[in-house]
């Protein structure tokens, strides 16, 4: 089949989005909770202990997930508000919308477990350099988001002025990637990049990527489950809405 | 295996309340995210039924 003759837009209706991520939730969730419980069985039983920071370093099986997906949920969030800014597509934007709370408890998660990490290694809670101060900027972007949008009461009007906030902050994310190559930081380099081979012991490697990928399929499980209720909630004027609750 | 026993495994070779400080809030803030998922559902399911009895 040619690829034009794909209708690509044929689940961007809400009346057909809804039953797919009903469809798709349980997978997601079931692969998170699999991949999690492989995750901490290599991090905590198999990983062996760090020859500098003993089992403090443990932390890196929820620190590091936790802060790639702050920044993947923010991409993906400023890239679908983007979709429903341009092209006046509503699904796109309650995706964004759906996005936002788990991409600040990410960005919250990422924060509270770098000053439990921080405090046994480098002595201190907190510093304000460029890698913690950026992560900090990207709480407040999602917060900013959110209100923003919760402070406008047509839902139409407060996913275009939320867009555009996004869209902006987006320039924050390539700064907390790089910040520890821009700058000097206490924050130590990429454990991981696509240009050399990781700097850490395999099996640590192996745990660490294994929960990256629980948290991610949480992310995706959690975000369609809202997007759902998302829609329901702008739709539920609509005789679908309704059925879809009924069965729900 | 890096464990004698439970005890030394609950311990985190001194490092317990960094260690499980960090994996306990995460587990709570997911549970808490998922339970106000359900009740935002919820909420949304009672709102229309209501709405369909008014009708």
């Amino acid at each position: 089949m040619p690829l034009t003759d794909i209708n690509w837009f044929y689940y961007a209706a809400p009346q057909r989005f809804v039953p797919l991520a009903g469809r798709l939730v349980p997978w997601f969730g079931a692969a998170a909770v699999l991949l999690g419980l492989a995750g901490l069985w290599v991090g905590f039983f198999v990983a062996p202990t760090d020859a500098t920071q003993g089992e403090a370093y443990r932390i890196i099986f929820v620190h590091v997930p936790a802060a790639w997906m702050s920044m993947i949920v923010y991409l993906a969030m400023a890239f679908w508000a983007g979709i429903g800014l341009a092209f006046n597509a509503r699904l796109a934007s309650m995706m964004a919308l759906a996005l936002a709370p788990t991409g600040a408890l990410m960005t919250f998660l990422a924060l509270w477990t770098g000053a439990l990490w921080g405090k046994p290694t480098w002595g201190t809670w907190w510093v304000w350099d460029a890698r913690l101060t950026s992560e900090l900027l990207l709480l407040f972007l999602y917060i900013g988001y959110l209100s923003l949008h919760a402070a406008i009461d047509d839902p139409r009007r407060a996913d275009r002025a939320a867009a555009l906030l996004a869209l902006v902050g987006a320039v924050n994310v390539p700064i907390i990637y790089f910040s520890v190559q821009w700058w000097n930081t206490l924050h130590q380099g990429a454990s991981v990049s696509l240009t050399r081979s990781p700097s850490m012991a395999t099996t640590m490697l192996t745990g660490m990527l294994l929960m990256a990928l629980a948290f991610w399929a949480y992310c995706v499980a959690v975000a369609l489950a809202r997007l759902r209720i998302i829609v329901l909630e702008r739709e539920r004027d609509t005789a679908w809405a309704r059925r879809a609750l009924e069965a729900a | 295996m890096n464990w004698v026993s439970w005890s030394d495994f609950w311990a985190m070779g001194g490092y317990a309340g960094y260690v499980w400080g960090s994996f306990g809030i995460v587990a709570a803030t997911l549970a808490a995210e998922l339970l106000a998922i359900r009740a935002r559902r919820r909420a949304l399911q009672r709102l229309v039924a209501d709405a369909g009895d008014a009708a």
